[in-house]
């Protein structure tokens, strides 16, 4: 291991490594329906972690016999391209990359009236374009927008951030040196409509009376990317409205 | 069944359809038989890569990015660096892709953009030797795939090449050379050497008709593929048949004739779109649609 220079996680006026500060989110962008081919798909970007979703599906699938006969099956694989990284990842997928997908299926699946479609799949695939941190959080935004840009029905979008810490300082969104650098990291999904907490993982260490406090944080942050969520996607039923009158002209 | 390349069913009414704009010298997109679909490139947007490019066929698109490290040369080869190029079929791009290692197709494409690049001698490797016959720059070139609307090969092809055109190599210092030792300085850059610029160009013989750059709906009833690719010499510089048969001899010397008379107009929006498009963050607002 070489030496690193000394990281400055937070500075004495409470500025974070990327000049946000503690409760600041990085800038949200987030596009639904950027494929052709996808029956849903969107493109989400928190600060440089960009992630693409796409849906297929309610579709057939096999063997059949192993199709539950009350409801479809959510499936769901979380890749990172082998550029997003700043050392090449191996293009096979990783157990850490197995262990997301799992982790992600099991966010969105609450939130989906999966028995409306007995006996069929649906395919939810997440691409990490460019990681940053957040790729997990990024991912079920983006996931959940897909979902319903492909007309399944849902209780309502999927909405995640990750919260840390620095100290006894809470932070927001977390970028990849204060995953990696910071003392806790506990990404955290829920369905906002439902209230619902869908995925809640942690790395590092959290005195309780912080970790009350960091839902609490977790719980604003959720509301203002949900609100982008729902901008989105009422921004691609405006596109769609456009399209259709355009080529009734 | 799994040698064969997955398809997609297409009804009676699209493919005589199909047939019967080609029997006017039309198609189904109202693109004449030789013409190419719209090119658009944004180039160097993945910070993380050393050179990138999102190129769109169409509707095809595609994402190209490259690695580059040090590795060990191969032994025929002691004073030459190393390129990889690589293709994910990623499932987000069709309902016929799936998870898992990649499907013959996939490893097709990937060596036929090999191939072209290698034969063209695109990247001057002896230009890439750190410490001769020890070690070496290694280019990955990784091609992910995320909407396929057909012609994935000609979309690769420019992928891989413009990646390779806005890609640099970091400056690294020697320390020791017996023990391998070596510094690499992130923040000094050169352009990876590059000496030529080759093009692919695919094309579909469907009943008696051929055409330039398939799109999905015309690869699905296609009787066969062919890939040519020109360098800027314009010297033919890789060849690959795909697919069933279909081509006769009078059929490869058409394309061949197309060919040559497309790669320069291919290679010139190439370049055009890489001299002129903005880069890193502001190539973004074109995704987003600012």
């Amino acid at each position: 291991m070489e030496l690193k220079e000394e990281i400055i996680l937070l500075t004495p006026e409470g500025k974070r490594s990327d000049g946000r500060r503690w409760d600041e989110l990085r800038p949200i962008r987030m596009r639904v329906g950027v494929l052709k081919r996808a029956d849903g798909s969107a493109l989400v970007e928190m600060g440089n972690t960009k992630v693409l979703a796409a849906v297929y599906g309610p579709r057939e699938s096999h063997p059949r016999h192993l199709l539950p006969p009350d409801r479809a099956i959510l499936r769901v694989a979380y890749r990172m391209a082998t550029f997003s990284v700043e050392e090449r990842k191996k293009p096979q997928p990783s157990r850490r990359e197995i262990e997301l997908s799992k982790v992600i299926k099991e966010a969105l699946e609450p939130a989906l009236y999966l028995e409306e479609f007995p006996r069929t799949a649906i395919d939810v695939y997440t691409l990490v374009l460019q990681a940053d941190g957040g790729t997990r959080t990024a991912s079920i935004n983006a996931a959940s927008l897909a979902l319903a840009d492909a007309g399944i029905p849902m209780k309502g979008l999927v909405t995640a951030v990750a919260v840390g810490r620095i100290g006894d300082q809470i932070i927001v969104d977390l970028n990849d040196l204060e995953d990696k650098y910071g003392d806790a990291d506990m990404p955290i999904a829920m369905v906002p409509v439902t209230g619902e907490i869908t995925l809640l993982q942690m790395d590092g260490t959290m005195p309780p009376d912080l970790f009350e406090e960091a839902l609490k944080v977790a719980k604003r942050a959720l509301e203002i990317i949900y609100n982008e969520q729902k901008k989105a996607l009422r921004e691609r039923y405006l596109r769609i409205k456009d399209e259709v009158l355009g080529e009734e002209k | 069944m799994i040698n064969e390349i997955k398809k997609e069913i297409v009804t009676k009414l699209e493919k005589e359809t199909i047939f019967s704009f080609l029997s006017e010298g039309k198609r189904i997109d109202e693109r004449g038989p030789y013409d190419f679909r719209p090119v658009n490139i944004i180039p160097a947007l993945i910070k993380k890569a050393e050179g990138s490019a999102l190129v769109e066929l169409g509707n095809t698109k595609i994402l190209a990015g490259i690695k580059v490290s040090p590795a060990r040369p191969f032994a025929d080869e002691p004073n030459k660096g190393i390129f990889v190029v690589n293709t994910e079929f990623a499932p987000v791009a069709s309902p016929i892709f799936e998870p898992g290692p990649p499907s013959e197709y996939a490893i097709e494409v990937a060596r036929v953009v090999d191939r072209a690049i290698r034969s063209a001698e695109m990247i001057k490797l002896d230009e890439l030797v750190i410490i001769p016959g020890k070690l070496v720059w290694m280019i990955n070139i990784d091609i992910y795939t995320l909407d396929d609307d057909g012609n994935l090969i000609d979309a690769s092809m420019i992928g891989a090449v413009s990646a390779l055109l806005t890609g640099s190599i970091p400056k690294v210092e020697v320390i020791d050379e017996e023990k391998e030792e070596i510094e690499i300085i992130k923040e000094e850059t050169r352009p990876i050497p590059i000496q030529d610029i080759p093009v692919t160009l695919t094309f579909a013989k469907i009943g008696n008709y051929i055409v330039l750059d398939p799109s999905h709906i015309e690869e699905n009833i296609m009787d066969g593929r062919l890939t040519i690719a020109i360098n800027q010499k314009n010297q033919i510089c890789a060849l690959q048949k795909g697919e069933g048969g279909g081509f006769k001899f009078e059929d490869v010397l058409l394309a061949k004739d197309i060919a040559l008379r497309k790669a320069e107009e291919l290679r010139s929006i190439i370049l055009d779109h890489l001299a002129k498009k903005p880069r890193g963050d502001e190539a973004w607002e074109e995704i987003r649609g600012e």
